[in-house]
């Protein structure tokens, strides 16, 4: 379940170099909004990234770009060397080695826990049946949900209900995983839950990029730190340096506001 | 009131059993077609998008009589597309369920559309995520969802093709209300027996359907 991907032998195995994800130059509108504007970033193999900012920077939506959920206006993202494609099977293929965790959760409301884990083994992965139940509880079990398998995620509180939305995305193996706000649906008591098996993830050497309000997790396990204002990146450094001495004005102004009361 | 009945002339029970048939027939292809058709309204290829919106909107807006009619006629004597039946009856069955299909379809369509809607963007979201194709998130999750949403829906429109498919007596097939017909050219001293006598048949068939589909509607409720 680590970051590091298997050469799955195809034709162009992609830039030798230690980088995952790459946006360069990305650019994106929603209407007159300039959401994101010249966005250059590059995510190395087993790094976390988290970005942070205040509401309406574009750091959900450049999120979102990673895997298309969000179509870009200009620019390019590259994933293991390889441009996003246009909507279809060979797109389809790709968000499959890309995981994605909503700040809404979005289980299927109509398949139990168990199913929800298993559904993209089965359909996409074309996984046994019996071997993808035993991926699907071993995750379960890994996230601490496990005695729930057989429930339906309206069941569920809402911190196992994002732990088995990570469990989810974990049993396709991903080589980079998305957190979209995945704490700011929850409600206090549950948020630790949800940032431990995050935690775990980040030291068992995942990739990762994690939108987020939880300065706690981008203190602690961040390699990075990436603050966004009004849809361009204003500062990225590692966690402490920022924290502790953060270089602009929006980022002294941001963290001014949230670290100090 | 009904001594009628005991002369034998009449064959009640044969003609509602076809008016079951017509129903049971039309309603399965209307479930299987009007699924596409939705499926085409909310797809992302342009033509067929296009499509299953002009189908619905010159289908649903012609009167089903001219439909089935035009099946009879246009079809069936002008076409000589006889649908595999042999002989009169059963080639007017068959081109009648053909136009309850194309008719009842819209309206199924578009109730699933509507059951569409009550499933939320991130459900399908989430199915992309994980690399499921078009067709795949859209059989495996919305649908599944938008289906449990719409039973009640569903129902009206089960309920109103059963008593639509009186209309193909207009083309001679043999189901409850040319019977009736029958039977108020014949019975004139007891007419309002023979009204009351198909409302009441009509009744057994269709309030059942209203109940059994109203306890699956709360059972099969997504939770959410």
């Amino acid at each position: 379940m680590s970051g590091v991907s298997v050469t799955k032998g195809t034709e162009d195995a992609g830039p030798a170099t230690g980088d995952l994800v790459v946006l360069s130059n990305v650019n994106k509108h929603f209407g007159a909004l300039h959401v994101l504007q010249d966005i250059d970033l590059t995510i190395a193999r087993g790094e976390v990234v988290v970005v942070i900012g205040p509401s309406g920077s574009g750091k959900s939506t450049l999120c979102r770009t990673i895997n298309r959920l969000e179509t870009i206006d200009s620019g390019s993202i590259t994933i293991d060397g390889k441009p996003l494609p246009d909507e279809g099977r060979e797109l389809a293929r790709l968000r499959s080695d890309v995981g994605m965790v909503f700040q809404s959760f979005n289980l299927f409301a109509h398949k139990t826990v168990l199913e929800n884990v298993m559904l993209g083994q089965l359909k996409v992965r074309k996984t046994e049946k019996a071997a993808a139940e035993e991926k699907a509880r071993a995750l379960l079990d890994r996230v601490g949900v496990g005695t729930q398998a057989d429930k339906y995620p309206a069941q569920l509180s809402g911190g196992q209900q994002q732990r088995v939305a990570i469990a989810r995305a974990l049993a396709m193996g991903p080589k980079v995983m998305l957190f979209d706000e995945p704490t700011s649906a929850l409600d206090p008591e549950m948020i630790n839950e949800v940032l431990e098996v995050m935690q775990q993830l980040a030291r068992d050497g995942m990739t990762m990029v994690v939108v987020t309000h939880e300065m706690g997790f981008a203190r602690s396990a961040a390699n990075r730190v990436v603050f966004m204002a009004d849809g361009r990146i204003v500062e990225e450094a590692g966690p402490d340096e920022f924290f502790s001495n953060p270089r602009s004005d929006r980022a002294k102004d941001f963290l001014s506001k949230i670290l100090h009361h | 009131m009904f001594d009628f009945l005991d002369s034998g002339r009449y064959d009640l029970l044969g003609a509602f059993w076809v008016t079951v048939q017509l129903t049971l027939y039309s309603a399965i292809g209307s479930l299987i077609w009007g699924t596409l058709l939705a499926g085409m309204r909310v797809g992302p290829v342009p033509v067929m998008r296009a499509f299953g919106t002009a189908y619905v909107n010159v289908v649903r807006n012609t009167p089903l009589t001219v439909v089935i009619v035009g099946c009879s006629v246009g079809l069936g004597q002008t076409l000589q597309i006889t649908l595999g039946g042999e002989d009169f009856k059963t080639m007017g069955f068959r081109l009648a369920v053909l136009g309850f299909i194309a008719y009842t379809s819209t309206f199924v369509c578009e109730a699933l559309r509507s059951g569409i809607n009550t499933v939320p963007v991130g459900q399908a979201e989430a199915a992309r995520a994980l690399g499921l194709s078009f067709v795949q998130v859209l059989t495996l999750v919305v649908l599944p969802q938008a289906f449990r949403a719409v039973v009640a829906p569903l129902a009206n429109v089960l309920i109103a093709l059963t008593k639509n498919t009186t209309v193909a007596a207009a083309i001679g097939v043999a189901e409850a209300s040319l019977l009736m017909k029958e039977m108020i050219e014949n019975e004139t001293s007891a007419l309002f027996a023979v009204f009351a006598l198909f409302a009441f048949g009509f009744i057994v068939l269709t309030l059942p359907m209203g109940l059994i589909l109203g306890w699956v509607s709360k059972r099969v409720a997504v939770k959410r």
